[in-house]
């Protein structure tokens, strides 16, 4: 009786997901992102693993991640240092390589990603059986919050950050990719999945994760799409500049004649 | 195919069509009524997007979700997370 209970409680948890944190100097925000998943992971009941993958922040952003090691534990947290800014394409590469789980969610350490939306990402994926379930801030009762008129202004015509509406438009326009936030950086992956994308992808930054969704689509696997709030930034500054408004379009435009 | 390459037929599938109609290349001898209409159509349907991407975006900036709760929320737990993790021994 003992041993039937055991076997079909190991066949219902067979799924293990693994968070990648990539950081850099995120020292006040991790703490608080490791905390919630863990607060998010146990509710659920779901098996995890969390990656923090620091690229030699020099604000000690490692130091709190081995602090937060020794409490919650190795097998929870783990950590997969880098000696420099290697962009975050390669960081995924690299949490990949050290992944147990079968299914790998990507996500800002930020907080401007909440880890309450995880369950909510792996139950789609469940009912549906997608390849990636992608959050979003454009429909559904996804939204934003923290962008004054100015920026929502701006965002929405050449801006990209956050994909902004008017950016979300002229990449709707152009790729036509059936999904409706491109730029969106919060999303479960099946382990092969990413792997595959990731090693077709050839772009950086922001339009790196545009090219992973239009990527998808075209070698057809499923996507499906959970309505998300986005919380701009609680500690440390954007990362939001002039020419990143250049290389988006060029991105955008590369993908458009590339796809 | 790419997207630039479908979009660059569509283009030459709609310009030919237009060109064929607007200057009687095949000698159809489309009444005149119609040449007028399809001789525009081009600015016109340009305009038109114009007008639809403005009111789209517009419409989306001003209805765009503001998660107030949501930063509530956040806000809430942060507090919650400070005191629960000093409590098991961290040093900020």
């Amino acid at each position: 009786m003992a041993s039937r209970k055991s076997s079909s409680k190991r066949q219902a948890n067979k799924d293990k997901y693994s968070v990648l944190l990539p950081t850099y100097n995120e020292r006040e925000n991790l703490p608080l992102i490791v905390w919630l998943l863990v607060k998010y992971f146990g509710e659920s009941g779901y098996d995890y693993e969390i990656i923090v993958i620091d690229d030699g922040s020099p604000d000690g952003t490692l130091q709190v991640a081995q602090q937060l090691q020794g409490i919650y534990g190795a097998h929870r947290v783990l950590l997969r240092p880098r000696e420099k800014k290697l962009g975050l394409g390669t960081a995924y590469i690299h949490g990949i390589k050290h992944a147990t789980g079968n299914f790998i969610i990507i996500m800002d350490a930020d907080l401007s990603h909440h880890p309450k939306f995880i369950p909510e990402f792996i139950q789609k994926q469940k009912e549906g059986g997608f390849d990636v379930v992608s959050g979003t801030r454009y429909s559904g009762n996804g939204g934003v919050y923290g962008w004054d008129l100015r920026r929502k202004l701006i965002s929405r015509v050449t801006s990209f950050l956050s994909c902004s509406r008017g950016a979300n438009f002229l990449t709707q326009v152009l790729l036509r990719p059936g999904a409706s936030d491109l730029t969106g950086s919060f999303r479960l992956y099946k382990k092969e999945v990413l792997e595959q994308l990731v090693d077709r992808c050839v772009s950086k930054g922001y339009v790196f994760q545009m090219e992973m969704i239009v990527r998808a689509r075209q070698l057809g696997y499923s996507i499906g799409e959970v309505p998300i709030s986005f919380v701009d930034r609680v500690y440390g500054e954007s990362k939001l500049g002039g020419n990143e408004i250049v290389s988006f379009l060029k991105g955008l435009l590369t993908l458009f004649a590339t796809t | 195919m790419t997207k630039l390459l479908e979009w660059l037929l569509g283009v030459s599938v709609v310009v030919t069509a237009w060109g064929l109609l607007t200057f009687d290349l095949l000698d159809l001898k489309v009444p005149q009524v119609y040449r007028e209409v399809v001789w525009p159509m081009p600015v016109y349907l340009l305009v038109v997007f114009g007008c639809y991407s403005i009111a789209t975006v517009g419409y989306r900036v001003a209805t765009f979700n503001d998660c107030e709760e949501a930063a509530q929320e956040l806000q809430a737990q942060i507090k919650e997370a400070k005191l629960d993790l000093k409590k098991k021994g961290l040093k900020f």
